[in-house]
């Protein structure tokens, strides 16, 4: 039987992240997956900012911090100036969605040849629970304590149905990490995004719809429940598009 | 060596990919455009890499991930596209991580023009983004050494782990003049001499960090703290300037990039009518060449700062002079370019004033 | 000595090409050279001008102000520059496009119907070349041998029927 252990590719840092948050959960999986690869002495993580700012600390990988938005640009420029290398950005919905959607989409429009693990929590957790692009309509945040109203803050981006509308894209994925079921096809999602990456088959993405009990005002156990009866019918799980694109 | 007729942006991205830049991302922008032309054709047959950017800020930050991992790399852009590369100039500063930029200068604020200008010598040399840190600033003054300069930008770069700008104008990067280059080969670099960068740590090391994020104050403040040492070490080891009939001049014009050229041709009409005028000219703006100003001026009675702009650098100038002569100004902006006639007119003046 | 021309017309009358010709000849000479053009909106269907510096010594101002020569190919250039040209300077002018007579006697003016001539001798778009043909005669810069290897490097190599063309504009120019 097979001993439970930490996963090569993360240092011994304990992780900050708060009880019931899914970052733990997805960190690990990304490391498992360069582990299994065989990959870490070859790879570069991107950081966002936001709560996973400091993940450069987690993983035992070559890391980057970026400035907020910019990772799959800085991403970009790592994977250009070394195309043989493997390169991830791991951002949140705020990074990714908002401030960096410009980047997130010409990067996934060029088939940048680059995996991004994307965390749907919607929410901007690290400030403290503000309004983010994927907050749920009718959802309480610091800025829409009246609950979202897309009548005045609009309407969230389902980030993966938009990408894979995009050529370049070789994986869209939503995936979460609830249960064990779903944590082993969120690990299979990465594995495949890494994979299309190593054949240089173009722009991965997985999404991973995650929680924040601290920001939700919801226990962890509440949070997972939240999550699956609120999240999962507005941003259903499954691939959205699937392929390489060269 | 065989002399080309090139404009002065095309000029400057053959000095990169020669000085051994390998990728170049860049964002299309009146008048430096030429610079990614160029690049868009050179770079694939060197093996080297051109992208071209969904904007200024996705292009500084390909630059930063580039850089970050070991290779050279460069931007280049003009005053608007500047500003928004501000953003990931402070980070490559709060990572200690080298490139060069490249700034054709046009009238500005907002919007502005695209005629030649120099009015961003302040956000150059004082503030080009947030925080603590300088950069290193090269003012280049003809197509060659937009060439000549180049290397030297992209190795102490290198050597002081800063981003270095080259600051030019749309005069310097639009006009054609011949020049020549110190030699036809590519050096080569290679991230083994970055022991630092982030590029897969092959199992031989333990993992590399790039970062800015310092959340105890007392640490980033090291770090700081540190970083300016650093920039005392490069004030001592980098400081260029041009002199022209200074020896005996009594009336010092101060002037760089472009402008100093029409400066010079004022100062030799002001010398065919026996006024004994000089020139020093600023080929690095950070460090700002103080001692050679100082000396240009040793036996000037009156100093006078010429620039397109409404007086940025003239700041330094005082500076460097202490206030021990009167320093005078002149400058046209908006992409205006001040004439020689206009610039001798400012120099008969002090003469007269000094006669008085 | 220092020789500082303006071309000046409209865009697409080979305004920036007949200034690179003129400063790709005064390198070939070993003379310092500097070729600057006028850029932006401005280029597109509007005024474009070049300045060319040759010179025994090192270009101060590249930026000329008030030329030796000045090359008009239309009303508005003419109108904008002739008072700027030096004393005892030249005005070398398309006289098929400008009507307007040179009014100063302090320098040498030649009106050259150019475009005609160009048509005429089955030169189309050559207008240009033929003003640089007179200006080569006017100032010596460079002789009719020297220019045939410059075209050569100018032109692009699936162009090269146009060196010919160009060859005998020059001609004609210097002819007058």
């Amino acid at each position: 039987m097979p001993e439970f252990r930490k996963p090569k590719s993360l240092t011994d840092v304990p992780f900050h992240y708060c009880p019931g948050c899914t970052h733990g959960i997805v960190h690990r999986l990304v490391a498992e997956v360069i582990d299994e690869m065989g990959i870490e002495n070859e790879t570069i993580g991107i950081c966002p900012v936001g709560c996973s700012v400091m993940a450069y600390d987690y993983f035992t990988c070559d890391m980057i911090e970026a400035a907020h938005g910019r990772a799959p640009a800085v991403a970009t420029g790592v994977k250009r100036g070394n195309p043989d290398k493997f390169v991830f950005t791991y951002q949140g919905d705020g990074d990714l969605a908002a401030i960096g959607t410009a980047e997130t989409v010409h990067a996934a429009a060029r088939g940048e040849n680059i995996t991004v693990i994307f965390i749907n929590n919607t929410t901007y957790g690290m400030t403290g629970g503000q309004m983010a692009p994927t907050t749920l309509p009718g959802q309480v945040t610091q800025t829409t304590p009246y609950g979202r109203n897309p009548n005045v803050e609009g309407f969230p981006v389902r980030v993966c149905e938009m990408l894979a509308t995009l050529s370049g894209v070789a994986l869209a994925e939503r995936v979460t990490v609830t249960d064990p079921a779903n944590i082993r096809k969120a690990k299979a999602a990465i594995r495949k995004g890494f994979e299309f990456q190593k054949n240089k088959q173009g722009f991965s993405i997985i999404e991973v719809l995650s929680t924040c009990p601290t920001n939700w005002g919801l226990s962890p156990v509440e949070a997972m429940k939240w999550l699956k009866e609120n999240m999962v019918p507005y941003y259903p799980l499954g691939v959205f598009k699937e392929g390489a694109i060269r | 060596m065989e002399r080309n007729l090139m404009k002065g942006n095309e000029a400057l991205a053959e000095a990169a990919i020669r000085s051994g830049c390998k990728c170049f991302f860049g964002y299309p922008i009146t008048p430096q455009t030429e610079i990614s032309a160029y690049m868009a054709k050179r770079m694939p047959k060197i093996g080297g890499v051109f992208l071209q950017a969904e904007s200024e800020i996705a292009a500084i930050n390909m630059v930063y991930g580039c850089a970050a991992s070991g290779v050279r790399c460069m931007t280049s852009s003009s005053s608007p596209g500047i500003s928004l590369k501000s953003e990931g100039v402070s980070y490559m500063a709060g990572a200690d991580l080298p490139c060069v930029i490249v700034n054709v200068m046009r009238g500005g604020p907002g919007l502005g023009g695209i005629q030649p200008s120099q009015s961003d010598y302040w956000q150059a040399t004082r503030a080009l983004g947030h925080g603590d840190f300088q950069i290193l600033v090269f003012a280049p003054s003809s197509v060659q050494e937009m060439a000549d300069l180049m290397s030297l930008a992209f190795d102490s770069a290198d050597k002081y782990r800063m981003p270095a700008m080259i600051l030019a104008d749309g005069l310097l990067g639009q006009m054609m003049e011949p020049v020549t280059f110190a030699s036809d080969e590519i050096h080569e670099h290679t991230a083994a001499e970055k022991p630092w960068a982030a590029c897969g740590h092959g199992g031989k090391r333990p993992h590399n960090i790039i970062n800015s994020l310092y959340l105890q104050a007392e640490e980033l403040e090291r770090l700081v703290v540190e970083r300016f040492q650093r920039y005392e070490t490069v004030k001592g080891e980098l400081h260029m300037a041009e002199q022209y009939l200074t020896e005996d001049a009594e009336i010092v014009v101060t002037a760089y990039g472009s402008v100093a050229r029409l400066a010079k041709a004022a100062v030799d009409s002001a010398r065919a009518q026996g006024i004994k005028a000089g020139l020093v000219r600023p080929v690095t703006l950070w460090p700002f060449p103080e001692q050679e100003v100082r000396d240009a001026c040793r036996n000037a009675k009156r100093v006078l700062c010429v620039e397109m702009s409404m007086g940025q650098m003239i700041e330094d100038v005082k500076l460097a002079l202490g206030c021990r002569l009167p320093v005078e100004f002149f400058g046209r902006t908006g992409g205006v370019i001040p004439k020689p006639s206009e610039i001798l007119e400012q120099i008969k003046a002090l003469n007269a004033k000094e006669a008085e | 000595m220092t020789t500082e021309t303006i071309f000046a017309g409209f865009g697409g009358q080979g305004i920036l090409f007949a200034g690179k010709l003129l400063a790709y000849l005064g390198m070939n000479e070993d003379k310092q050279v500097s070729w600057l053009p006028s850029y932006g909106p401005e280029m597109r269907g509007g005024t474009a001008n070049c300045c060319v510096c040759v010179s025994d010594k090192p270009i101060g101002s590249p930026y000329v102000t008030d030329p030796d020569v000045l090359v008009a190919m239309n009303g508005p250039s003419f109108d904008k520059f002739i008072e700027s040209v030096k004393p005892g300077g030249i005005a070398i002018i398309d006289s098929t496009l400008v009507t307007k007579e040179c009014a100063r006697t302090d320098i040498r003016s030649f009106r050259i119907p150019s475009t005609e001539l160009a048509a005429e001798n089955g030169l189309p778009g050559m207008a240009n070349i033929i003003l640089v043909g007179k200006l080569l005669k006017e100032t010596g810069i460079a002789v009719i041998d020297a220019v045939r290897p410059v075209l050569e490097k100018l032109i692009p190599p699936k162009k090269a029927n146009l060196i010919e063309a160009n060859m005998k504009a020059l001609a004609l120019g210097m002819a007058l």
